[in-house]
C-alpha cells in the first residue's frame, strides 16, 4: 500500500489548515454561501437533508487497519457510530458538524487520509478493481497507476473548476470489476504486440440523465505518456464543455457532440506541444510507485494440502461451505482466498458498517490478511489474502459480528444510494426499496437459484446506486410530490456494459416487491438450464417482462 | 487608480489601456496594446504576438468557470512573459491555482479584500503536478 512521505504529508496538512480557514471565514460571514460550496464540496462537504456529509477519500480502496480504527474512532467522536460505504468506494459520515468538520480532517490526516476532491467539479477519485494484485486473471496490478493518477489530480491548478465532476477508472484484468465504460475517462492495461503493457483509453463513459457507454480514442497509449495524455484530454474538455446546463456538462455530452472522432484530433492537438514535457513519467517514478505494491510475505503452502484441510471444514459444516463458496474468491497465490465482507445484511442499510464492525475487522485485517482492507463499488469490503486454513477461525468471528451474509453477487447484494433518508438530491427514497426485496427474497436457496444477479438502485438521475448498469436497475422519480420507481433491465458493467432499457411506467414503493417477483418469476419460466439472468434477457428481450409485469 | 496584487505585493495599477478581443483585432499596433479575454474566446490570434503583447487579462465572469485556468497556462506554456492579470469574479481561495497557472496579478472586483486576500497566495508550498511557477513535476524532484 502507499505510504506518505513527507511532502504527500504536507500536502493533506496544508489542505487541512487552508479549509479550517475557509470554514472559520464561512462561520464568521466573510464567504457567501455560493463560495463557500465549491470549497466545502472539494473538502467531500455536503449539506444534506439532515445533516452534513462528509465523503472521504479511500484511494482506490485501500485501507489499512490503522485507518480502520480511526474511521471507526471518528464516527464515535462525531457522528452516530456508523459510516457508509459509497459506490465510489469511498467512506461517507452522515452526521459531523461543519464547525467540527476541520478537526475531523485533522485527524484523517494523522492516518494519511483525506476527503479532497471526494466531490465538486474537479477530478474525483480515481477506482479500481477491488481484487488488484491478487486476481488469477490480472494482466498487471493497476494500483501504482492509479496513485501516479491520484498524485497528478490532487489539487491540479488547471482543472478544479470543470464544467462538471469528473471519474477516472482503470481496469488490469480479463474481467472489468471496475465499471470503467462507466467513466468520464476508462484506462484498461493492455498489451501490444510487442509485449509491453500500454493503456486502452475510453472517453465519455457515464451513467446520470443520459448513460453512455465509453468510446474508445485511443488503441495503446504507451505508459509513460499517461499524465500528457490525461492532461490533454481534461483540457479539450475544460476549454469546450458546456457550462450554461449542468445536465449537458459532462465529457460525455462533449465527446458526443464533437463526435469521436474530432473529439480524438483535439486531444491529440493538445497533447502534440505537452508530450514528451516534464510531466511524461519516468522509469523511476513508475518503479517508485510499483515499489509500494508489491507481494506481501505469502507463505509457502501446500496447496494440495490446504484444499484438503478446507474439505474437511466445509464438508462438516454446510453453512460454513455455503459461505466459502458464495463470498471468496480464488487467489492468484497457492493456499489464499480473497474473502468478501458483505455489507448487505437483511435489515441493515446496504454499504453501512459500524463502529464496532470497523474495529474487528481491523483486528481481523492484521490477523488474517496483512493488515488490509479494501472497499468495493458494490459497497462491500474485502479480505485480499486469506490463508485457506484460517478461513474457518475468521468465518466464525464474522458470522458472530453479522458479517458473514452469504450473498455475494447474488439479488440481495444490491447496490444502493442513500436515497431520500439521506440526501437532498433525492427524488425518493431507495433504502427502503432495498430492504423490502430484501425481506421478500429470503429464501436464499431460491436466491442462489436465481444465479449472478445485478440489482441497482438510485434515489435520483444523479445515479449514484448505478442504476443504468444492474441487471435490474430501479430509479426514484418524483410524480407530482409522490415517490415513484422506475425499472430497467438489461444493464451491465464489464467489457460488455449496456445500459438498461426502461420496462414501462413506474411502481409505487409497496409494490416493488411484487414487481420484482413476476421479473424472476418470469425470467425463471424463461431461462435455459443455468443461464444468468442477464444472457436470458439478451436472448428473450424485454416484452415477456413487460407483458408479466403490466399483466 | 485602481489598487491590485502583482508579484506578491499591492500596487497601484498604471497598466495601459485595455481593449476587448474585437477591438484589439482591429487594430494595426495590436501587438503592443494590452488586450482581455472573455471565456469561449480563441487565443490563436494572441499567440502570432506572444513575445510582443504587454499584458494580456483573462476575465472570469463567475469563479465557477475555469476555463481562464486553462488560458493562462497555455499561453505560459507558448511562452509569453508578459503581465498575466485575472479580472473579474474570482475569489482569493483560488489565488495559488491561478497564480500556479501563470497569473502574476490580480485585480479583485473588491479592493478592499486585497489584504486580506495576500496570504491565500501562500497556501500551499507544495504540489504534485507541474506546473507554471514549478516546472518540474513533484515526481522528478523527489529523489533529487
Ligand atoms: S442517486 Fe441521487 S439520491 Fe442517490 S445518493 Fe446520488 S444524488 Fe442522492
Amino acid at each position: 500500500m502507499y505510504v506518505y512521505d513527507e511532502y504527500d504529508q504536507k500536502i493533506v496538512d496544508e489542505r487541512v489548515a487552508q479549509f479550517r480557514d475557509q470554514t472559520r471565514r464561512y462561520l464568521d460571514g466573510q464567504i457567501t454561501e455560493q463560495e463557500f460550496l465549491p470549497l466545502r464540496l472539494q473538502n467531500g462537504l455536503y449539506v444534506q437533508r439532515l445533516a452534513p456529509m462528509l465523503r472521504v477519500a479511500v484511494p482506490y480502496g485501500l485501507l489499512n487497519s490503522r485507518q480502520l480504527r480511526k474511521v471507526a474512532q471518528l464516527s464515535r467522536d462525531y457522528d452516530k457510530g456508523y459510516v457508509h460505504i459509497s459506490t465510489r468506494q469511498n467512506i461517507q459520515f452522515n452526521w459531523p458538524q461543519l464547525a467540527e468538520v476541520p478537526d475531523l480532517l485533522a485527524e484523517l490526516a494523522s492516518v494519511e487520509m483525506h476527503a479532497i476532491q471526494t466531490s465538486g467539479n474537479c477530478i474525483r477519485n480515481t477506482t479500481t478493481d477491488q481484487f488488484a494484485g491478487v486476481a488469477v486473471d490480472e494482466l498487471e496490478d493497476p494500483r501504482p497507476w492509479c496513485e501516479i493518477i491520484r498524485q497528478w489530480s490532487t489539487l491540479h491548478p488547471e482543472f478544479a473548476f470543470l464544467p462538471r465532476k469528473f471519474k477516472i477508472a482503470v481496469c488490469g484484468s480479463e474481467e472489468d470489476r471496475a465499471a470503467i465504460y462507466a467513466h468520464d475517462i476508462g484506462l484498461e492495461l493492455v498489451r501490444n504486440e510487442a509485449g509491453s503493457t500500454g493503456f486502452k483509453v475510453m472517453v465519455g463513459g457515464g451513467l446520470g440523465r443520459t448513460p453512455v457507454i465509453g468510446a474508445e480514442i485511443c488503441p495503446f497509449l504507451e505508459t509513460q505518456h499517461l499524465l500528457t495524455y490525461l492532461e490533454a484530454i481534461l483540457r479539450v474538455y475544460n476549454q469546450h464543455g458546456r457550462r450554461d446546463n449542468k445536465y449537458k456538462a459532462r465529457i460525455k455530452i462533449l465527446v458526443k457532440a464533437m463526435g469521436v472522432e474530432a473529439f480524438r484530433a483535439a486531444v491529440e492537438r493538445e497533447w502534440a506541444p505537452i508530450k514528451d514535457g516534464a510531466s511524461t513519467l519516468t522509469d523511476a517514478e513508475i518503479e517508485r510507485a510499483r515499489s509500494f505494491f508489491t507481494s506481501p510475505d505469502y507463505r509457502e503452502l501446500d496447496a494440495r494440502a490446504a484444499a484438503a484441510a478446507l474439505a474437511e471444514k466445509t464438508s462438516a459444516d454446510p453453512i460454513f461451505a455455503n459461505w466459502v463458496t458464495r463470498n471468496t474468491v480464488e487467489h492468484r497465490v497457492a493456499g489464499y482466498r480473497i474473502v468478501n465482507i458483505s455489507l448487505k445484511a437483511t435489515g441493515f442499510a446496504p454499504g453501512d458498517i459500524s463502529d464496532a464492525q470497523l474495529e474487528l475487522l481491523a483486528d481481523l485485517a492484521d490477523r488474517y490478511s496483512f493488515g488490509e482492507v479494501r472497499s468495493t463499488h458494490q459497497q462491500n469490503l474485502v479480505l485480499a489474502d486469506v490463508e485457506q486454513e484460517t478461513l474457518y477461525e475468521l468465518w466464525q468471528v464474522l458470522q458472530k459480528a453479522g458479517l458473514a451474509t452469504a450473498n455475494i453477487g447474488y439479488l440481495t447484494d444490491m447496490i444502493c444510494c442513500p436515497g431520500g433518508d439521506f440526501c437532498s438530491l433525492a427524488n425518493a427514497k431507495s433504502i427502503p426499496v432495498a430492504e423490502a426485496i430484501q425481506a421478500r427474497f429470503n429464501d436464499m436457496d431460491y436466491v442462489y437459484d436465481l444465479g449472478p444477479l445485478e440489482l441497482n438502485i438510485s434515489g435520483c438521475m444523479n445515479a449514484c446506486g448505478h442504476h443504468h448498469i444492474g441487471h435490474i436497475g430501479v430509479l426514484g422519480v418524483d410524480k407530482k410530490g409522490q415517490e415513484f420507481y422506475q425499472v430497467s433491465l438489461g444493464g451491465s458493467q464489464g467489457k460488455d456494459a449496456s445500459i438498461g432499457k426502461i420496462l414501462g411506467p413506474s411502481f409505487k414503493q409497496d409494490d416493488m416487491p411484487d414487481v420484482l417477483e413476476k421479473l424472476l418469476s418470469t425470467f425463471v419460466d424463461l431461462r435455459q438450464e443455468d443461464e444468468a439472468f442477464i444472457d436470458t434477457y439478451r436472448r428473450v428481450g424485454i416484452d415477456p417482462f413487460k407483458e408479466r409485469v403490466y399483466a | 487608480m485602481p489598487r491590485l496584487i502583482k508579484n506578491g505585493a499591492i500596487v497601484e495599477d498604471h497598466g495601459p489601456e485595455v481593449l476587448d478581443l474585437e477591438q484589439w483585432l482591429e487594430r494595426e499596433d495590436r501587438g503592443n496594446r494590452a488586450v482581455v479575454l472573455e471565456p469561449g474566446e480563441s487565443l490563436a490570434p494572441l499567440l502570432e504576438h506572444i513575445d510582443e503583447i504587454p499584458l494580456v487579462l483573462v476575465n472570469f465572469p463567475t469563479f465557477m468557470d475555469g476555463r481562464g485556468f486553462s488560458y493562462a497556462r497555455e499561453l505560459r506554456e507558448r511562452g509569453y512573459k508578459g503581465e498575466l492579470r485575472a479580472v473579474g469574479h474570482f475569489i482569493r481561495d483560488q489565488l495559488t491555482y491561478l497564480s500556479r497557472c501563470g497569473f502574476d496579478a490580480f485585480q479583485f472586483e473588491d479592493e478592499t479584500e486585497l489584504e486580506a486576500a495576500l496570504p491565500s497566495l501562500a497556501d500551499f508550498s507544495e504540489y504534485y503536478q507541474a506546473s507554471i511557477n514549478q516546472p518540474q513535476p513533484l515526481f522528478r524532484r523527489r529523489d533529487a
